[in-house]
């Protein structure tokens, strides 16, 4: 691992059901996220992902690539463009800054409107059992 | 990439106050005009401001006696800013309590959601994903017990201003302590800060900071700093309020019967060679093909033969649901239509309907039916 190492980038198709099974599995339950005619009448074109479900899958981003492992010490995010039903987003990271026993990966993840998030993930290693 | 990493990570402009102008500071002194927090017994419970690094505002109303009313005292948007930046350093929950235990099915349910395959999330040794530190704070649907007044209090003044919408922007967790199934987690948020009017893609409103501290008994495990964007949703300038309904194409194959709408007349055309009624118009007889025709304008009546109820996909200028009819005439053709002054779900096959016109858009003249016993009974 160095300093500027770009992790392979995740695919994720922004279905319906993950928007919603990710807003009741974080026990949000704002319409927005479930109710496609609220969520028009509060000018937004559909359902969008809760920053919950956002934060999960950055998490997991970084979990899945450096394995079990891996200690999630921070994780810092800005959403930006929304996930609507139908996008797909594309999670990236560069390593960015490598301590003694932590490292920070940047990651962006954008979708087909723009970014939807950026943000970076401190986390460490566990020691092999 | 390669920013410096203390750098906050670039905004994508979706949210990014076009206007990023700071509005001049509230002077510390109170104004009299503003109420600031109404609940006294919250009140009493909160640490004055002027501890808690926030701007010397005091929002007791039985304390501003003595405050000379500020100078600006009659600009409404600062009143406004004033009273929300009255509960910088509020809390927005007390000694909150977390509805579940950290508990294995809750963690699967989030495992699944969110397609996370760790191998950590599961079994005998499981903890739980460090990124679900927020939803076990969570009040769900039936709310939560730890929210102070002052929190509620905020999120009604902001909404009393217009910014009725809300949308969280930021997120940033730490994570001290992992936690594990039989955790009980009890949180306490305080509001950190509340921005100066922005003006966003969204619409123009206020940035509220919280920041909300988990404990597991006195153990601090994680803490949670959260930012949303409460707003007043930006008027669409384009495309208009309203998208117009599809114009019809006119042409001279069709021209007699929209020259027939417009008079109000439905005009069925017939083959000249065989008295064939046909619709809708088309250049020649399908039963005899005879090219030439005359019109008969229809009485009107007609019953529901068939019926859709449109559910989706929404067209422009339509609200579904909404029910699509077959109408046959009592001459004998058929025409899609709508029912219209009966709801969706009471369209029935068979029902008598008869014609009226209606104008839509300001210029758009349709032939429509209407239950022909509700227009008896008008």
């Amino acid at each position: 691992m160095r300093k500027g190492d770009e992790l392979p980038p995740l695919e994720i198709p922004i279905t319906r059901t993950l928007i919603v099974a990710g807003a009741i599995a974080s026990r949000d339950y704002q319409d927005v996220h479930h109710d496609p005619e609220l969520a028009r009448q509060k000018g937004s074109p559909d359902i969008f992902m809760n920053i919950l479900t956002t934060n999960g899958l950055v998490g997991r981003y970084i979990t899945d690539h450096f394995g079990p492992r891996t200690v999630l010490r921070k994780v810092a995010i800005r959403l930006g463009a929304p996930n609507y039903p139908g996008d797909t987003m594309v999670l990236t990271g560069t390593i960015e800054a490598l301590e003694d026993t932590s490292a920070t990966v940047r990651i962006v993840g954008t979708n087909g409107i723009g970014n939807h998030v950026t943000g970076t993930v401190t986390f460490s290693m566990r020691d092999a059992e | 990439m390669g920013d410096d990493p203390d750098t906050p990570p670039p905004r994508p402009d979706f949210y990014d106050p076009d206007d990023s102008a700071a509005r001049p500071k509230p002077h510390g002194a109170n104004d009299s005009t503003a109420p600031g927090p109404r609940d006294p017994d919250a009140v009493a419970a909160r640490p004055q401001s002027g501890d808690t690094g926030g701007p010397a505002v005091r929002p007791l109303a039985g304390d501003t006696d003595h405050q000379t009313p500020r100078p600006h005292a009659h600009h409404p948007p600062d009143d406004l800013l004033t009273r929300l930046k009255a509960y910088e350093g509020h809390p927005a929950a007390v000694a909150g309590v977390g509805k579940d235990p950290v508990n294995l099915p809750m963690i699967r349910h989030w495992c699944e959601a969110l397609g996370d395959a760790n191998p950590v999330y599961t079994g005998p040794g499981a903890v739980a994903p460090p990124t679900m530190l927020q939803a076990w704070t969570m009040g769900g649907l039936t709310g939560h017990t730890g929210r102070s007044s002052a929190y509620d209090e905020l999120l009604a003044l902001l909404d009393e201003s217009g910014c009725t919408s809300v949308v969280a922007t930021d997120c940033e967790q730490e994570y001290l302590q992992p936690l594990r199934p039989g955790d009980r987690i009890t949180f306490d948020t305080v509001i950190e800060s509340v921005s100066d009017r922005k003006t966003t893609k969204l619409g123009t409103g206020h940035f509220v900071t919280t920041r909300t501290d988990v404990r597991v008994g006195e153990t601090l495990v994680g803490t949670h700093r959260f930012r949303i964007l409460k707003y007043a949703p930006a008027q669409r300038k384009k495309p208009p309020a309203r998208p117009q309904r599809p114009r019809p194409v006119v042409n001279r194959d069709n021209a007699g019967f929209w020259e027939g709408v417009e008079q109000h007349r439905l005009l069925l055309q017939r083959c000249t060679s065989c008295a064939t009624l046909r619709f809708p118009w088309l250049p020649g007889c399908a039963h005899c093909g005879g090219p030439d025709w005359d019109t008969v304008e229809a009485s009107g009546e007609g019953t529901v033969h068939s019926y859709v109820v449109m559910h989706h996909p929404p067209f422009p200028a339509f609200d579904p649901p909404y029910a699509v009819v077959l109408v046959e005439l009592a001459e004998g053709v058929r025409m899609i239509s709508n029912v219209v002054g009966t709801p969706y779900d009471k369209v029935r096959i068979g029902m008598p309907v008869r014609l009226v016109f209606r104008t839509y858009d300001g210029d758009l003249t349709l032939p429509v039916f209407r239950a022909a016993a509700e227009e008896a009974a008008v």
